[in-house]
């Protein structure tokens, strides 16, 4: 009787001890990491310039700035008021236009690019290590790069316009989607592969019959979300001077015209919102065709 | 021997010679496969003469100066401004991590506010919804120049930009991770006679809490990129180094500042993986 209890005593105290030590474990790692965040806190506090009234300001000053830009009602009816808001509609829109056009040029460069170079970057396909790094390195460095600082240099060389714009996102877009693609040819079904060259096909070939089949909705669905990407993108890219709305929408907000800037913003959200929901469309519809088969 | 697949002779005929009509085309749509296409190339060389690339002269200039100046930017150096950069870098950070947390403590309230489940009434929830949709539209960087205007030159207009930009999105995603959450939790918590807000706090809450946490992380590190480029509209950071050097050709400088800024966006996103990893096991929350 007393040797069941002395077990039954054992097995608590252990595990008494072992949820001391987990709890010890646990306790480090929350001082640790809660030491850790609150060093990162108070560095951002000082370095980002924070301060609560600031805070309270920088909130309160928004809701006034908003409150501005938006539109009065001047007693000339609904119809004159919006005419008066809107006042550049016609260049405005050719300005939208032009976004949509860097946008859409941009994507479909940087998306022809990204397919010739994907395919050296897929491990599967290229035996030869030092070309999958290669080409690996190389999209990296088209992406890691913001896009505006690719359109900052371009515009020093081919001068301000769409041409510098065009050429900063179809860079960005050729790192990005060159990734995207190559990670779906690494998820392929191998036995296309093995096919093609089971009958004497080359690379190109295997590629051409093995893989691209299987790749080109997902890459055709890809390239479609970088387009709305690269809509929100070129709407900005005017800010240094690389076409667009961007810089129409620069110039109102850096010289105060109130009601233009509330009109600009919001012919931007509607365009995005609007390209968004055709590619949505669309993409819906590639990947449905693909599930039927 | 002879069916519809086979001849006399007992060979497979080839089935695309033996019945064209069953492999061929329809005419309508070969007649829009090749719209399709033709539009497309249309599109393409509209687009590329209305932005200039068909301006040789002008694409030959620019290529060659773009030359030169990719000589000048080897070796990059930093000519004595290494403080400078290095601060203007923790600025960067410090504006990532701060706007980040601020927007964090904004969305995860915002957040419950806006799932159905929470609030089932749908006008409200409708207008949260499209409020967040218009919050999210507008770019980072057009918060950065609203916001220097608001409150001033330098990092905390960028703090509040990267904040208010990224309410919109992360609300949204908590919203959406607390609406597909576990019913069964959340009953057995009310079974108890747990109030509303025991039921979030013990029911939702453990549930969404990996989900929004590594979500915000992934903001942090997406953040410190775009945290980059927002001193070039003057809030703060190492973007107003970047464009200034630009502006005044000092390549060298310029490309000593890129490669500060890849290595520092590239340890943030190894710190930020090890801790989402720790958080919500191996697996990635997106594609």
């Amino acid at each position: 009787m007393t040797s069941m209890t002395d077990g039954a005593d054992e097995a608590v105290s252990r595990f008494n001890a072992t949820r001391r030590a987990a709890e010890r474990v646990r306790r480090r790692q929350t001082l640790l990491f809660g030491g850790l965040f609150a060093l990162a806190f108070a560095a951002s506090v000082h370095v980002g310039e924070v301060r609560p009234d600031r805070l309270v300001e920088g909130i309160g000053g928004l809701f006034n700035y908003i409150d501005r830009t938006l539109p009065k009602a001047t007693g000339d009816g609904l119809i004159a008021d919006a005419r008066e808001w809107y006042w550049g509609l016609g260049r405005w829109l050719l300005m939208l236009f032009d976004t949509v056009v860097i946008a859409f040029l941009a994507t479909t460069i940087g998306a022809a690019i990204g397919f010739a170079l994907c395919f050296a970057a897929s491990r599967n396909l290229v035996q030869s290590g030092l070309i999958v790094f290669t080409s690996r390195r190389l999209l990296e460095i088209a992406r890691a790069v913001p896009e505006l600082v690719y359109a900052l240099i371009f515009v020093f060389a081919f001068g301000i316009g769409p041409l510098a714009g065009v050429l900063a996102i179809a860079i960005h877009t050729i790192g990005a989607l060159g990734k995207l693609f190559s990670e779906v040819n690494e998820n392929i079904d191998t036995k296309p592969i093995e096919g093609i060259r089971a009958v004497g096909g080359n690379w190109f070939q295997v590629v051409r019959y093995g893989v691209v089949p299987q790749v080109l909705p997902n890459f055709v669905s890809y390239s479609l979300l970088r387009f709305e990407i690269n809509v929100r993108s070129a709407a900005i890219i005017g800010f240094v001077g690389a076409g667009g709305i961007g810089q129409e929408l620069y110039l109102v907000i850096r010289q105060f015209i109130y009601a233009d800037i509330s009109a600009l913003v919001i012919l931007i959200v509607l365009t995005v919102s609007a390209i968004d929901l055709v590619c949505e469309r669309l993409r819906h519809r590639l990947i449905g065709q693909e599930s039927l088969r | 021997m002879s069916d519809a697949t086979h001849a006399p002779s007992g060979q497979p005929i080839d089935p695309r010679t033996a019945y064209p009509q069953v492999f061929a085309v329809p005419p309508l749509q070969r007649l829009r496969n090749r719209g399709i296409i033709v539009a497309i190339a249309a599109a393409l060389a509209f687009a590329l003469w209305w932005t200039g690339f068909f301006d040789l002269e002008r694409l030959v200039t620019g290529a060659s100066k773009l030359g030169w100046l990719l000589q000048f930017m080897f070796p990059p150096a930093h000519n004595g401004w290494l403080g400078e950069f290095s601060l203007a870098l923790a600025e960067t950070l410090a504006m990532a991590f701060f706007g980040t947390l601020l927007a964090f403590v904004i969305a995860v309230p915002v957040g419950f506010l806006g799932a159905k489940n929470v609030i089932p009434n749908w006008l409200f929830h409708f207008s949260l919804r499209r409020t967040l949709d218009g919050i999210r539209g507008i770019d980072t960087l057009i918060w950065a120049l609203i916001f220097v205007n608001v409150v001033g030159l330098g990092p905390f207009a960028g703090i509040l930009a990267i904040a208010v930009a990224d309410v919109g999105v992360l609300s949204k995603l908590f919203a959406e991770a607390i609406e597909n959450v576990d019913r069964r939790q959340i009953e057995g918590v009310r079974a108890t006679g747990a109030g509303r807000v025991q039921t979030m706090r013990f029911g939702i809450l453990p549930q969404v809490l990996p989900v929004i946490l590594s979500n915000t992380l992934y903001f942090f590190e997406s953040n410190t990129r775009s945290a980059t480029i927002l001193g070039v509209v003057g809030a703060g950071g190492i973007g107003q180094q970047l464009s200034d050097r630009i502006r005044v050709n000092n390549w060298d400088e310029v490309m000593f500042i890129v490669l500060m800024i890849l290595a520092t966006v590239y340890v943030i996103d190894i710190i930020s993986r090890n801790l989402r990893v720790r958080i919500i096991g191996r697996q990635d929350p997106r594609p």
